[in-house]
């Protein structure tokens, strides 16, 4: 993924003057350095936060977990947040609508959703059925080996692979890139992410922010028994309106030569993470380069797959693109056995063909999906744009209380039992 | 056979599971430990399950592991922040040299009584709480007042882990004499006079959290820039837990002024006797409070000019709050700072060395920080529309400790005759009859979300919990 050039509506991390006690621990604990205060209040710089969440659980306060869906070229600035006595209100849904969002209409929740999604909330959340802890036979993720705050600032990798996976001449120009790590521990699990440091400064003279990328590689490496990542990156050439923008990282990391090196931090994510023990089962839905980690849960499964281990375990996956020629290179996947995935495409913009959403794909195969949200054996992940996530969390509320599920309990159980992941951006 | 599994009973990142020297050491001290937490830890309630927060490693996911566990089975862990790579000593007169990993022979007894009088803090103030359990205004907040406890317990953990580790015997006997003082009493009190006085009720509690604890959190930032790099380390991760106290300090007598301020306006008043009557704590009453509080914690930075505090600065010991974000020469020989001093009745400022003022330097950090926290009080007084203001009494004010100590000084910072202040310190100082009233409101309230009449619920529960969840269950 590569978040913080992408998407028009982003959701901004704020801090709660009115509770917070300035106490310091955010700033103390955040891998990036995105958090600063004055004499005043703490703020969370929204270029440099990458909604890693590491500064949750440490805040003795809660006002740390505030937010507020905000244009991307509205975000409130860190001089704005500084003179803040309250947080404000959300920005009403018609200006969000201008700037991009989905109409609120588009993603009204049946009535029996919103009343069990907790009452005092008006408009569907799909962020809120989220999980914030893997499931339980999760692999222990390291996190934050590199970075600020760490003992070593950032790794060197040595780009090992640069190859184009869409073909030359479509506007979507997308990358397969190889980081090697050599000899320097870099352990990762599939579903964590990077963070890459272009070289050079923004144009206030400062050094650019990180950008976090969704490793596209298993935990063994893109060729297994190296200390290499893969990852997936699409050259970003404009903004959702269409304006012409050239992405800072995405062009830096699509020109790269074999041989070149890169500042990367991270491992991120403790809690997008794959089940582990036999008979799991894996749902994955996604758009575009949130494919990635799906790429990497598939890859790893298909590479235990002669131990025998995980037999009857389903893998299950739900890929959206506005065309074929989007796709990216989950291509050699696509060759898999169809005992071993079950693949769905669906594509938005294929011209004389009906629009198809992910969700739409996800409806059709309703029997077996509402099989699968009441098995504790399965887990659901979810990656892409943002505008995706209420739309894919309410297909599968629809989907359980169709099969004559209680979407109340099935939903607070895949967030407990961390079941239900949400990547989007 | 060990008694203890290591890595399973003491999360640690100190390698403890291979370290047999400080498994020995620990696993004397250990039982001794569990045995004061029975003997004069929270009073009766030793088998409820209590909502707690548990560090069981330092990374952001460890860090805050929720559950309900018994007191005494709670996971006391011993944790340093992850070293910095090649560290430097950054201030004194080491300034430049490695960071030292072991203790070097000349500093060995300075760092051994800095290290003990912080560690003796940390048991006397479980010892000072431990009746106000009997007392708590919600289960939220006995809920608030255990974690604070453990957390103590865990401080404590984590000094004796540096004796036990780099002290040797000495560093053994000394963690044994940490569990034998005790707060208040007359043959073996605690260190610091502050933490022999008396925690009656939880309006003392919470300003005890907000200013005492605070006074923690600036000593325990001086010792992080130490040259000592476990300590350093030990008091970096600390200070995450010390977060905690202070918030239930500061939104504790938040709530309590919310509360007041309510009432106040309910029945269209400000005299303290009608608000005495509907079951509140009046303003002015608060005001004294805070002014008994604030004068007894800044006590506790020591007297004004300290050849210790020069030693311990310039030998590497203890540095400035924020030592790293300064931009001075981080060595101050030849500075200077102003301190107070009496001349004449009046109160006049001198130039006193630098370095023998540091207490000065580090207490004039804290009365800044200290004073947001009361702005932001008086911002819930303000949005109720009381024209009333909390104010931080002068730093002259009720002082034992240094230049100051003895001379009679009003919170506004007039010097006045012992004549008046005698007039006039009931004004200025919780009275007896205050104590009584606001110790005569201090009923047990138990039910989930019920909160006793005296204090606003908060505005959110701990760990994205409803206000009315059972954050301890009594069985």
């Amino acid at each position: 993924m590569n978040a913080p050039v992408d998407a028009a509506i982003i959701n901004q991390h704020l801090i709660d003057p009115e509770i917070c006690i300035r106490c310091n621990t955010c700033e103390a604990t955040c891998p990036v350095g995105a958090i600063t205060h004055d004499a005043r209040n703490y703020v969370v710089d929204a270029a440099k936060c990458n909604l890693c969440m590491a500064c949750i659980p440490p805040c003795p306060t809660g006002s740390i977990d505030n937010w507020r869906q905000m244009p991307r070229v509205r975000a409130y600035t860190v001089e704005e947040q500084l003179g803040w006595d309250v947080l404000p209100a959300e920005l009403p849904a018609e200006q969000l609508a201008e700037a991009g969002a989905p109409a609120p209409a588009a993603v009204a929740p049946p009535a029996a959703v919103a009343a069990t999604a907790g009452g005092a909330e008006a408009a569907f959340s799909g962020a809120a059925w989220g999980a914030t802890l893997p499931p339980w036979s999760a692999a222990h993720a390291y996190t934050n080996l590199y970075g600020p705050k760490a003992q070593d600032k950032c790794i060197t990798a040595t780009v090992s692979g640069n190859v184009r996976v869409t073909a030359v001449g479509r506007e979507y120009d997308t990358h397969h890139i190889v980081l090697d790590f050599g000899a320097m521990p870099f352990p990762v699990l599939e579903g964590q992410s990077i963070g890459i440091l272009p070289p050079g400064t923004d144009a206030g003279g400062r050094p650019h922010h990180a950008r976090q990328y969704s490793i596209a590689s298993p935990r063994n490496g893109e060729r297994p028994g190296y200390n290499n990542v893969s990852l997936t990156i699409k050259r970003v050439l404009e903004d959702h309106q269409g304006n012409p923008v050239r992405g800072v990282a995405s062009n830096y990391m699509c020109d790269l030569k074999v041989g070149d090196t890169v500042q990367v931090i991270g491992p991120f994510g403790a809690s997008f993470l794959m089940p582990n023990h036999p008979r799991s089962h894996i749902v994955m839905i996604c758009t575009g380069t949130g494919s990635a980690p799906m790429r990497a849960m598939t890859e790893w499964r298909r590479r235990l797959r002669a131990s025998g281990k995980f037999e009857s375990g389903k893998l299950m996956l739900f890929f959206g693109a506005r065309t074929k020629e989007e796709l990216p290179y989950f291509g050699p996947l696509t060759n898999l056995p169809k005992d071993f995935i079950d693949i769905n495409f669906a594509f938005s913009r294929t011209p004389g063909a009906p629009k198809r959403y992910v969700q739409d794909a996800m409806r059709e195969r309703a029997a077996d999906l509402a099989a699968l949200l009441a098995d504790p054996n399965a887990c659901f992940y979810v990656c892409g744009l943002k505008a995706m996530e209420d739309g894919v969390v309410l297909a599968l509320a629809d989907i359980a209380r169709d099969a004559g599920l209680d979407w109340a309990n099935v939903g607070a159980a895949l967030k407990r039992e961390g079941r239900l992941h949400l990547e989007t951006y | 056979m060990s008694a203890i599994n290591y890595s399973e009973k003491i999360p640690n990142n100190v390698n403890l599971a291979e370290d047999r020297t400080l498994q020995r050491a620990l696993e004397q001290w250990q039982p001794n430990y569990l045995q004061w937490w029975n003997d004069v830890g929270p009073d009766g309630s030793q088998n409820f399950d209590v909502y707690l927060r548990t560090a069981v490693s330092v990374d952001p996911q460890g860090w805050a592991q929720f559950a309900h566990v018994k007191m005494p089975d709670y996971r006391w862990g011993i944790f340093l922040n992850p070293a910095e790579k090649d560290r430097k000593i950054h201030f004194g007169d080491h300034k430049g040299e490695d960071a030292w990993q072991d203790v070097p022979g000349e500093h060995r007894a300075n760092l051994r009584r800095i290290i003990v009088t912080q560690g003796d803090t940390e048991p006397a103030s479980v010892e000072q709480q431990r009746h106000l359990g009997l007392t708590c205004p919600s289960q939220y907040d006995l809920r608030n007042l255990f974690q604070v406890n453990v957390e103590e317990g865990r401080h404590l953990w984590a000094m004796v882990y540096l004796l036990h580790k780099y002290f040797g015997r000495d560093g053994r006997e000394e963690g044994e004499a940490l569990l034998e003082r005790r707060s208040g009493d007359q043959d073996n009190p605690r260190i610091l006079q502050a933490f022999n006085e008396k925690t009656p009720d939880w309006l003392s509690f919470f300003m005890f959290t907000y200013f005492t604890d605070r006074d923690g959190k600036y000593q325990l930032c001086a010792l992080a820039e130490s040259a000592f790099d476990p300590l350093a380390r030990t008091t970096k991760f600390m200070l995450t837990e010390e977060a905690h106290h202070m918030f239930v300090g500061e939104s504790g007598i938040s709530r309590v002024i919310q509360r007041t301020c309510q009432m106040m306006n309910e029945l269209k008043t400000d005299d303290p006797a009608k608000l005495r009557a509907a079951g509140v704590i009046d303003l002015p009453t608060i005001q004294r409070y805070l002014n008994f509080h604030f004068s007894v914690t800044i006590d506790l930075f020591g007297a004004d000019q300290s050849s210790n505090a020069a030693t311990f600065y310039s030998s590497g010991l203890k540095g400035r709050f924020e030592e790293g974000k300064r931009s001075d020469d981080h060595v101050l020989k030849g500075q200077t700072y102003r301190i107070l001093e009496v001349q004449g009745g009046r109160l006049v400022e001198k130039d006193a060395p630098m370095l023998n003022a540091l207490n000065e330097v580090l207490r004039d950090d804290y009365i800044t920080d200290s004073r947001g926290g009361v702005e932001r009080w008086n911002k819930v007084i303000e949005k109720a529309g009381i024209p009333f203001r909390l104010k931080v009494p002068h730093k002259a004010f009720h002082r034992n400790i240094g230049t100051l100590s003895g001379v009679k000084v009003s919170p506004e910072g007039e010097v006045v005759s012992d004549h008046e202040w005698n007039a006039r310190v009931e004004e200025w100082l919780p009275t007896d009859t205050d104590r009584a009233y606001v110790g005569s409101l201090m009923g047990r309230v138990t039910a989930p979300g019920k909160f006793a009449n005296w204090i606003a619920p908060p505005v959110m529960g701990i760990n994205r919990q409803p206000v009315d969840f059972e954050y301890v269950r009594f069985n």
